[in-house]
């Protein structure tokens, strides 16, 4: 597999291909000053979960770096794991839940409850009507992700996919690995388990 | 020329624990859905729902050796499905040439209820406890994709064996109906307070249901009278991440994705919630798919949406009926109440042709369709 940009994403460190980017906040309000600075023409970011807040400005910053950037294609899959589902947002749900008497289930909270939500918000700002798929692993594991990627390209019309972990326990705890990957790429350089290893630990 | 080959498959709802005793059920026309008292889940609306009786498994938890202390239901549920899938098949589930894909929406959740879940609420953490069980110790996929997961859990498992990753994958779906999910489906207003409707005019919402299901495939030259898996897709809508699209995007592109000769299918096993969006999505979808004339049914109307379940109990009960050649009819369907007229029908009907598909569509803009073939030709 081929890989042309990656992105590597904690609460108070961004790197975009080998390049550390400055920001002045962390955590929550890293995401915040992320979306200001790189994004700012989507205000449903707001309404947001925490993992789709995580996921969406990661991906931003990802495919910033494609030129033109390609929107409205089938051929684009996006596909993601993560060790805490959509837990993140579970927990703030069943806060809402939590007693008969304090009883405010909220529809916009609850709708957040399911990961692939995150998949939907990607492909909805790009207009790909690609595969979408998020799937739970017991921890990060280079090489099982891999291996289900070769397998997504079984499908024909992918050609290229928005890849990778992104797991948040909370707004303030994340860690995001993405890359946008190719079946074919002149060029490009190679993503095996050592090369995704390796910016997995940057 | 080989394939996924389906070598057996499983059913766990509160209408029988086999495939057989669940289609036997629904030919008869039973339903699995009561309404229920919002008490039972210290909610304050009453619902419709099927929900599975623990303690009506307690003795086939025993006799498969599963220690209830152990497990939680959601667990334990998914153990006994393929504990009986796995029954008779000669197959070794703690080889490193099997994998288990499990599908659910919201495994453990209800654990978040509780003051200390202690991790058990991860759903990775569920799924290798499954796969330990059998002895396995490959890492398990959780595919988790709303409602179409069950789909998406035998889309990748096909494909992973169609790489030569291994050769058996173990495909085993689940949800539990906790007072989470009720009142969230709740609080969206798509719950109907009567046993669903789908494709009426009258439908106004869908009903939770419980289930377990497991499907396993293997990769070999299929046998005559073998189902197997001929492909799928999953497209997104790129419109909404909770409404249908209006045009049927996404189903309508998987259908195409997936489809050879219409003139092949005996049906069309649709998502059908009972919802008023997905099923007018499903009806526009198929019927640009030009599969208008095709007999479609669904069996929502038996067992109410079984989450994490529904992809993988409705292929299972899709091949079993289409083996004794019929169709199984769409319950709590009357009169049509899509805008895409469709060939439904709500009494059972003969089958003819070699071959279906399964739809689905879910949250987050997810749609997915899987074309299914039975070799050797005639029904």
């Amino acid at each position: 597999m081929k890989y042309s940009s990656y992105v590597r994403m904690t609460p108070s460190r961004v790197v975009l291909n080998e390049k550390m980017l400055t920001f002045e906040d962390s955590g929550k309000n890293l995401l915040l000053e992320i979306y200001r600075k790189a994004v700012g023409d989507w205000p449903k970011f707001f309404k947001m979960d925490p993992l789709s807040k995580v996921g969406f400005v990661s991906t931003e910053l990802l495919l910033s770096t494609e030129s033109p950037r390609v929107k409205d294609c089938e051929d684009r899959a996006v596909i993601l794991f993560n060790r805490s589902g959509s837990l993140a947002d579970d927990r703030i749900y069943e806060g809402t839940i939590r007693s008969r008497e304090e009883f405010y289930p909220s529809p916009a909270v609850f709708v957040y409850t399911l990961p692939n939500i995150l998949t939907g918000e990607i492909a909805i700002r790009n207009k790909y009507y690609g595969e979408t798929s998020f799937s739970v692993l017991e921890k990060f594991d280079a090489s099982v992700m891999l291996r289900t990627l070769e397998a997504a390209f079984v499908d024909p019309m992918t050609r290229s996919a928005v890849f990778g972990w992104v797991e948040c326990g909370s707004e303030e705890e994340f860690d995001v690995c993405l890359f946008l990957v190719h079946r074919e790429g002149e060029g490009m350089k190679e993503l095996d388990e050592k090369e995704f290893e390796r910016i997995w630990k940057i | 020329m080989k394939r996924a080959v389906k070598i057996s498959d499983n059913v766990i709802s509160p209408l029988g624990t086999s495939t057989v005793e669940n289609l036997d059920a629904i030919l008869r026309g039973e339903s699995a859905l009561r309404v229920h008292s919002g008490s039972e889940k210290d909610i304050p609306e009453d619902f419709c729902a099927s929900l599975i009786d623990e303690e009506s498994l307690s003795g086939e938890y025993l006799n498969a050796g599963i220690p209830l202390e152990e497990y939680t239901p959601f667990e334990r549920r998914l153990i006994l499905s393929i504990s009986k899938a796995l029954s008779g098949t000669g197959i070794d589930p703690s080889s490193r040439r099997v994998l288990f894909v499990i599908s659910s929406t919201k495994a453990n959740v209800e654990l978040l209820h509780s003051e200390n879940p202690s991790g058990k609420e991860y759903p990775g953490y569920s799924a290798v406890k499954v796969a330990s069980f059998f002895g396995n110790g490959n890492a398990p996929l959780t595919v988790s994709n709303a409602c179409i997961s069950g789909l998406s859990a035998q889309i990748t498992a096909v494909r992973e064996l169609e790489c030569g990753h291994f050769d058996t994958a173990i495909v085993a779906g689940a949800d539990i109906q906790s007072r989470f999910i009720i009142s969230g489906f709740q609080s969206f207003k798509a719950l109907s307070p009567n046993p669903c409707r789908p494709f009426d005019s009258s439908r106004d919402g869908l009903n939770p249901g419980e289930a377990a299901a497991t499907v396993i495939y293997t990769w070999k030259e299929p046998q005559e009278g073998e189902w197997y898996a001929e492909r799928g897709a999953v497209r997104n809508d790129a419109n909404h991440i909770s409404g249908p699209s209006r045009t049927g995007e996404g189903s309508y592109r998987a259908l195409k994705a997936v489809m050879d000769d219409p003139e092949e299918l005996a049906m069309v096993n649709v998502h059908g919630t009972a919802t008023v969006y997905n099923d007018e999505m499903e009806s526009i979808a198929l019927s640009r798919a030009g599969l208008s004339a095709v007999p479609v049914n669904g069996y929502k109307g038996y067992y109410g949406h079984t989450m994490g379940a529904a992809g993988i109990m409705e292929t299972a009960l899709s091949m079993a009926s289409l083996d004794k050649g019929v169709i199984v009819g769409m319950k709590g369907y009357s009169e049509c109440g899509v805008s895409c007229a469709l060939n439904i029908s709500n009494e059972n009907r003969p089958a003819s042709g070699k071959a279906f598909i399964k739809l689905l569509s879910g949250f987050g803009g997810c749609n997915a369709a899987m074309l299914f073939r039975k070799k050797g030709g005639a029904l």
